[in-house]
């Protein structure tokens, strides 16, 4: 990724996402109206359905969660220049850290113990799921993107066979757990406030919230201000340099791929112990992926993703709404959307950079030889 | 600093012979990059039939005129003329069908092709390659002899010296019918005979009426082979002489834009006891070859070595088996009485520990992380140390201390801590990378190719520091392809070629054409 040089930051980081994001929603404009819609009612309605209507934000930053911990996740492996796309297959592995212990733990311990237990499942499980491609690109050189890729396969192979073979609820269907007993879990936002006194509307929103935000500034800490970050970066930028300063590449890969896949876990205590109450197949739903271009967007920077998580969960949140609303706008037609922000603001994120900068001198470029 | 009013190029060059016919002519040619102006409103006047020398430092312009020239850049304005007639050269091809040639200083050439193959490159001549080749053969023979440039025709170009790749690159160019040669620092890779030769070669295509444009740093080239030169400072043409009529010194006050010495006051010092001792050692690299062939010296406290050769004899490998880079496979070395031997646990923060610092020779690959602030890059290696951290957090205030010192005293510009080092130039990015090294307190210091790509200022500042630092009893091992730096900063030479030492001296006594003789293989001392 390089930034350009030429034009100040407020411009690059500030101004050209916005037009990016412009561009799609004119585009996803002309779409609805070729369909025969008003893209304007489907934009308000997409906004109303985020924000507006009871319940729409908790909604909203329900989803914003999932991205960020994704996000994070494939931001920190990029810093290293590592491109981990199996977020979706780490989640996954980390609901199935957080289902063991909970099934395991939960008749036995309390509650809050067991949901400790859970988070760090979650990670740790991840983190393995993180740590096997890494250890693979570091001593054995096979591409961490194809190693992540696949290894969402396995991970989606070997949750079904679990969930349909191992751990599902005796004398049950569907493919799920029995629920975690009452008492494990993260408290959603608006069971809370009730004992505060506040009445806010239902959501799945819950404490997996702070901790996504906590985790953002933590990882900001990570990156910018430790020892270990500064290894990392080095090494995201120039291996060569990072050999002659005397960082252990390989090690530092894996703990990278570690830390990420640890985030990614994360996913799974939003899903399963925030709102489903249980392990069961396919929760993760595509967020790993999604969280590829949220880091993209929100250019590897937790504030940024922060954004661009924000972005994402209104667009999925809208884009429910927008189904109900509309009869011709069908999920697919969320999805195209969807599919147009990140190809805008993701793949052709320098796309409106040549233009921008030969107005910006235009106006701005009064540069004799100086 | 003095600043020196830039002269009336038109002067020297009206007082050229009107009767001449100029080859290259170009009119206020200004070319933009964003806001960075290379080139601004250049006037260049090249005769026909004569060598013109480009000088000037890095960054001034000149690769991006001879771009322009041919071909690859467009200008934003100005007139190209070649023999009278204005010309829009907008494509290599069209300034190649026009009769310019060009020889890049990083070579053009298919590695697994023989030389026959590359020469006719461009230039097949017909349909089905083997009566091209036959035909290509013929006339490229003809050129070959006719201007000495003398090429195995068969051999596979990896497998040819440096010095037969140029001449094909030169014979390519004259098979596609250039009449018009631009060099491109052509001798950075050439030991001091090969020079000679290229020289040689240049002078009898000029005698036969082609036009030679050379670009070069080097000042004494200059004053040996051209007949014209102009010097570029900041985008433009400052000066344009006649060779005969200038000197050195005068053309780098003109590049500079001030006075500048060229010369060094060493030190005299009792050189001390050996803080480095190499012994017997050999390497292997990936591809198998023996890259470095029982090497053995001592470098002692207070001493400059000078390592001597042409670029690819195995100083990079010593360099960096020394520095911890590379893993010590046979023979070992002695660093402040610890010895390391092979495949022990030797890396370059083992080697940092034990008191030796290191100037790679290649700064943006190795010794800066680009994109890095300057405060980022100034504790590059120096991380871990206490004094810039607590704990496992860098202590961001410690290190700005440290760096806000670090480039006042090392006059690195500009005097920025949260730059981004890829914005300095090549001279002060040196001057940062030599500046962190020099802070740790080296016991040794091993320095690779400390003023590539340095304009002469830095150079000046450079050397100056080194010298500095070798009065303080530090001990420098010094590898370098230009012979001048390893002649004037070093006490001892020792030359290699093919990976081996094939000869020692005390600077005193060596000569460039001894050392020259060394370099390339041919005596052994």
């Amino acid at each position: 990724m390089s930034d350009s040089n030429i034009i100040p930051k407020w411009l690059s980081v500030g101004l050209i996402p916005l037009m990016n994001l412009f561009l799609a929603f004119c585009v996803s404009g002309l779409f609805i109206l070729f369909i025969g819609e008003n893209p304007f009612r489907a934009i308000s309605v997409m906004i109303k359905g985020a924000f507006y209507y009871p319940g729409a934000i908790g909604y909203t930053l329900y989803y914003t969660t999932n991205f960020i911990f994704t996000g994070l996740a494939v931001a920190l492996a990029f810093h290293a220049r590592l491109f981990n796309i199996g977020g979706e297959g780490q989640a996954y592995v980390g609901g199935l850290g957080v289902g063991l212990v909970c099934l395991v733990f939960d008749q036995h311990v309390v509650g809050f113990l067991v949901t400790i237990l859970a988070i760090l499942g979650s990670v740790i499980f991840g983190a393995i799921w993180g740590i096997i491609p890494g250890y693979l690109q570091a001593k054995r050189g096979s591409h961490i993107v194809i190693t992540t890729i696949m290894f969402n396969f396995i991970a989606a192979a070997l949750m079904v066979y679990l969930l349909v073979n191992v751990i599902i609820e005796p004398g049950q269907m569907s493919p799920e757990t029995r629920d975690f007993a009452s008492g494990v879990g993260l408290v959603q936002i608006h069971i809370l406030a009730k004992y505060l006194g506040l009445d806010i509307a239902m959501s799945p929103l819950n404490l997996s919230f702070i901790v996504a935000l906590t985790v953002s500034v933590g990882f900001w800490f990570l990156v910018w201000r430790t020892k270990f970050g500064y290894e990392a970066r080095s090494l995201g930028h120039s291996e060569t340099a990072a050999i002659y300063a005397g960082i252990k590449v390989s090690s530092t890969i894996i703990i990278v791929m570690a830390i990420s896949g640890g985030l990614a876990g994360l996913v799974a205590i939003n899903e399963l112990l925030g709102v489903h109450n249980k392990l069961l197949l396919g929760f993760t739903a595509g967020y790993g992926f999604t969280g590829i271009a949220v880091a993209l967007m929100g250019r590897n920077h937790p504030f940024g993703i922060f954004l661009a998580s924000l972005l994402f969960g209104a667009l999925y949140q809208g884009g429910t709404e927008l189904d109900f609303e509309f009869s011709s706008i069908t999920r697919e037609m969320v999805l195209l959307i969807q599919g147009l922000i990140i190809l805008f603001s993701g793949a052709l994120a320098y796309m409106l950079n040549p233009l921008v900068e030969r107005a910006y001198l235009k106006y701005y470029g009064n540069y004799s030889s100086a | 600093m003095k600043n020196i009013e830039n002269k009336e190029g038109s002067e020297t060059i009206e007082s050229l012979p009107s009767s001449t016919k100029l080859a290259i002519e170009l009119k206020n040619i200004t070319k933009r990059f964003g806001h960075v102006v290379a080139n601004s409103d250049v006037n260049l006047k090249v005769s026909t039939g004569t060598i013109h020398g480009i000088v000037g430092e890095n960054g001034a312009g000149k690769s991006t005129l001879m771009n322009i020239l041919f071909g690859l850049y467009k200008p934003d304005s100005g007139m190209i003329f070649l023999n009278g007639q204005a010309v829009d050269v907008n494509s290599p091809e069209k300034s190649i069908a026009l009769g310019i040639g060009m020889v890049h200083q990083h070579f053009m050439l298919v590695p697994t092709f023989t030389v026959l193959e590359n020469a006719m490159l461009g230039n097949e001549g017909s349909m089905f390659l083997q009566s091209g080749e036959e035909f290509a053969l013929d006339r490229l023979r003809g050129l070959s002899e006719n201007y000495g440039l003398d090429v195995d025709f068969e051999a596979i170009i990896s497998e040819t010296p440096v010095g037969m790749q140029q001449r094909v690159e030169i014979l390519k160019a004259l098979n596609r019918g250039a009449k018009i040669l631009i060099l491109d620092e052509p001798t950075g890779v050439l030991t001091p005979q090969e020079t000679i030769g290229l020289f040689d070669i240049l002078r009898s295509l000029r005698e036969q009426g082609v036009t030679i444009v050379l670009i070069t740093h080097k000042l004494k080239e200059i004053m040996s082979i051209t007949d014209t030169v102009s010097v570029m400072r900041g985008g433009k043409v400052v000066a344009n002489f006649s060779t005969e009529k200038t000197s050195p010194e005068e053309l780098a006050e003109n590049m500079v834009g001030r006075k500048v010495l060229l010369s060094i006051k060493k030190p005299t010092l009792k050189v001390g006891n050996p803080v480095l001792e190499v012994k017997n050692v050999s390497h292997e690299s990936k591809d198998g070859v023996n890259v470095l062939k029982d090497i053995s010296f001592d470098l002692r406290q207070g001493e400059i070595l000078g390592i001597a050769g042409v670029a690819g004899n195995g100083q990079s490998e010593l360099l960096d088996i020394l520095s911890g880079i590379e893993t010590l496979q046979r023979g070992q070395i002695t660093v402040n009485d610890k010895t390391i031997l092979p495949y022990q646990d030797w890396n370059s923060k083992k080697a940092r520990e034990f008191g030796v610092a290191h100037v790679p020779e290649d700064r943006h690959k190795r010794g800066l992380v680009l994109p890095f602030y300057n405060y980022e890059n100034s504790i590059l290696g120096y991380h871990r140390n206490e004094e810039y951290s607590s704990g496992f957090l860098m202590d961001k205030r410690k290190i700005f201390n440290f760096v806000d010192d670090l480039v006042e005293n090392f006059d690195v510009r500009p005097r920025s801590s949260s730059i981004s080092s890829s914005k300095l130039s090549g001279g002060n990015q040196q001057k940062l990378v030599l500046a962190r090294e020099i802070e740790s307190n080296p016991k040794i210091l091993l320095v690779g190719q400390p003023t590539r790509g340095v304009d002469i200022g830095a150079i000046e500042r450079i050397y100056e520091d080194l010298m500095k630092l070798k009065s303080k009893g530090t001990a420098i091992l010094l590898v370098s392809v230009e012979l001048d730096e390893i002649m004037s900063l070093s006490d001892r030479i020792i030359v290699m070629n093919q990976g081996s030492i094939v000869g020692e001296t005390n600077s005193s006594d060596a000569t460039e054409l001894d050392l020259g003789k060394m370099m390339s293989g041919l005596e052994k001392v």
